[in-house]
């Protein structure tokens, strides 16, 4: 594993395989938590925390599964695994760590049925990603999910004193401006490859 | 009977028109952007979904007496993840283009809102043959939202309608229909509709549409409240906490 292939993983991940624009994983928190730059901060922070953690301790799993032949039990086992773990760390937080807890633990229940965290564990394995690369990997998507949560934010903070016709209004013109924002990152296609030159 | 009859009638076809999880709900927006880029994978998806969404709401309105109240969400994750499986080791045994072709969101109709969400508002308070209906009404309306989607995003963006048929057809044996493989109509499409961007643009143009019809019929609009729609929200701590403040 070099440095360079680990930059290009983690450059796809956030740019030009982003998340949110280019995957549609995550949408519900995308256009439901994005309304302030703030709350857009802290649910994707508690998100890149939560995927991390879930590579971690999935992929020893299903190093397991995979030496048993149990494939076929990765869904029930990680969605179930991912949902005891963020009951753990809410309550880990809740317990020790009060200042964080109050500024990420809110979040944490969101986001066991969200499905970017699955999303990322099964993307991982799919690709056949090492640990190292997993993980890096689970953080630029993590990023990625960032970057397109406090753009997001700011577009949707223009879209509130813009004058649009009644029957746009609300989530119709969200979408469409969630759409402007993806064509934005159409223009990353590339770049990764331009500047690695694999 | 005849009420009985009549009542299992509101509940298939509320989930088509008036409650229709996509465009009535916003539920399941992931799957509904990501997979309807063709006709022939929203169609997969669709009865996938629905599959998953009928049994698991069979399963958990048969069992709504037995599981504890406290410990009912991962229960339901659990019993809606052994549906996803089977689903999924049927698709790729019988149709392996189509596992090819929906990847990794064929997995991730366990996290689709619009199942978890079904078990928590009707299935666990009702009877096993109204869940089923309901189920089959909210999975056909998924269905045809996503197929209402596909086949603008396809036509627009790939100039086809049903390409890759035989995808699904194949399950009936070779040369179903005559090898019927989709038509080509458009020969220069404006590919960006099957592109990330043109799934969002489609999709919010179908939900003013469907705004619009709705006003007529004094419905409410299409909206995501936040949180508050998560079909998580009474269990979800940071949902509570608001309303709390909000009563202070």
């Amino acid at each position: 594993m070099t440095a360079t292939q680990l930059f290009s993983v983690l450059l796809t991940a956030i740019l030009t395989e982003n998340f949110v624009l280019c995957k549609f994983l995550g949408i519900c928190p995308f256009l439901g938590v994005s309304k302030k730059v703030n709350t857009a901060m802290g649910m994707s922070v508690a998100v890149i925390f939560v995927m991390l953690i879930s590579t971690a301790v999935t992929y020893p799993i299903n190093t397991l599964l995979v030496a048993k032949h149990l494939e076929y039990l990765q869904t029930i086992i990680f969605i179930l695994v991912i949902a005891a773990l963020v009951q753990l760390v809410e309550i880990v937080l809740k317990k020790y760590i009060k200042s964080l807890y109050n500024s990420l633990g809110i979040y944490l229940p969101l986001i066991t049925t969200n499905c970017a965290v699955l999303g990322v564990v099964l993307l991982n394995l799919e690709e056949g990603y090492s640990f190292g690369i997993s993980m890096i990997n689970t953080l630029g998507a993590g990023i990625g999910f960032m970057v397109a949560m406090l753009i997001f934010a700011g577009v949707r903070s223009r879209l509130e004193t813009a004058d649009i016709p009644e029957f746009l209004k609300g989530l119709p013109s969200t979408l469409i401006a969630a759409s402007l924002t993806s064509v934005s990152f159409l223009g990353f296609s590339g770049v990764v490859d331009g500047i690695f030159g694999s | 009977m005849a009420e009985n009859k009549c009542s299992l009638r509101k509940e298939f076809t509320k989930g088509l028109l008036r409650e229709n999880p996509v465009l009535r709900l916003v539920l399941g927006t992931c799957p509904t952007l990501a997979t309807s880029t063709s006709m022939v994978n929203a169609i997969g998806m669709g009865i996938a979904a629905t599959l998953v969404l009928v049994c698991s709401n069979i399963v958990i309105s048969a069992l709504r007496k037995v599981i504890p109240d406290k410990v009912r969400i991962p229960a339901y994750v659990v019993i809606i993840a052994s549906f996803v499986t089977i689903v999924q080791m049927i698709v790729k045994a019988f149709v392996p283009a189509l596992d090819a072709a929906l990847g990794v969101y064929l997995p991730l109709i366990v996290v689709n809102c619009i199942i978890l969400g079904r078990a928590e508002a009707f299935a666990n308070k009702n009877p096993v043959i109204a869940s089923a209906v309901d189920g089959l009404g909210m999975g056909i309306g998924f269905t045809a939202a996503l197929f209402c989607m596909a086949t603008i995003r396809e036509f627009l963006g790939n100039g086809s309608l049903f390409a890759e048929a035989q995808d699904l057809l194949g399950v009936f044996g070779d040369n179903v229909l005559g090898g019927f493989n989709g038509i080509t109509i458009l020969n220069t499409p404006m590919t960006i509709f099957i592109l990330p961007a043109g799934g969002f643009f489609v999709f919010g143009v179908l939900i003013a549409l469907s705004n619009k019809i709705g006003d007529k019929k004094k419905l409410p609009k299409a909206e995501l409240h936040g949180c508050e729609s998560c079909p998580l929200a009474s269990t979800c701590s940071k949902v509570v906490s608001e309303r709390e403040d909000k009563k202070i």
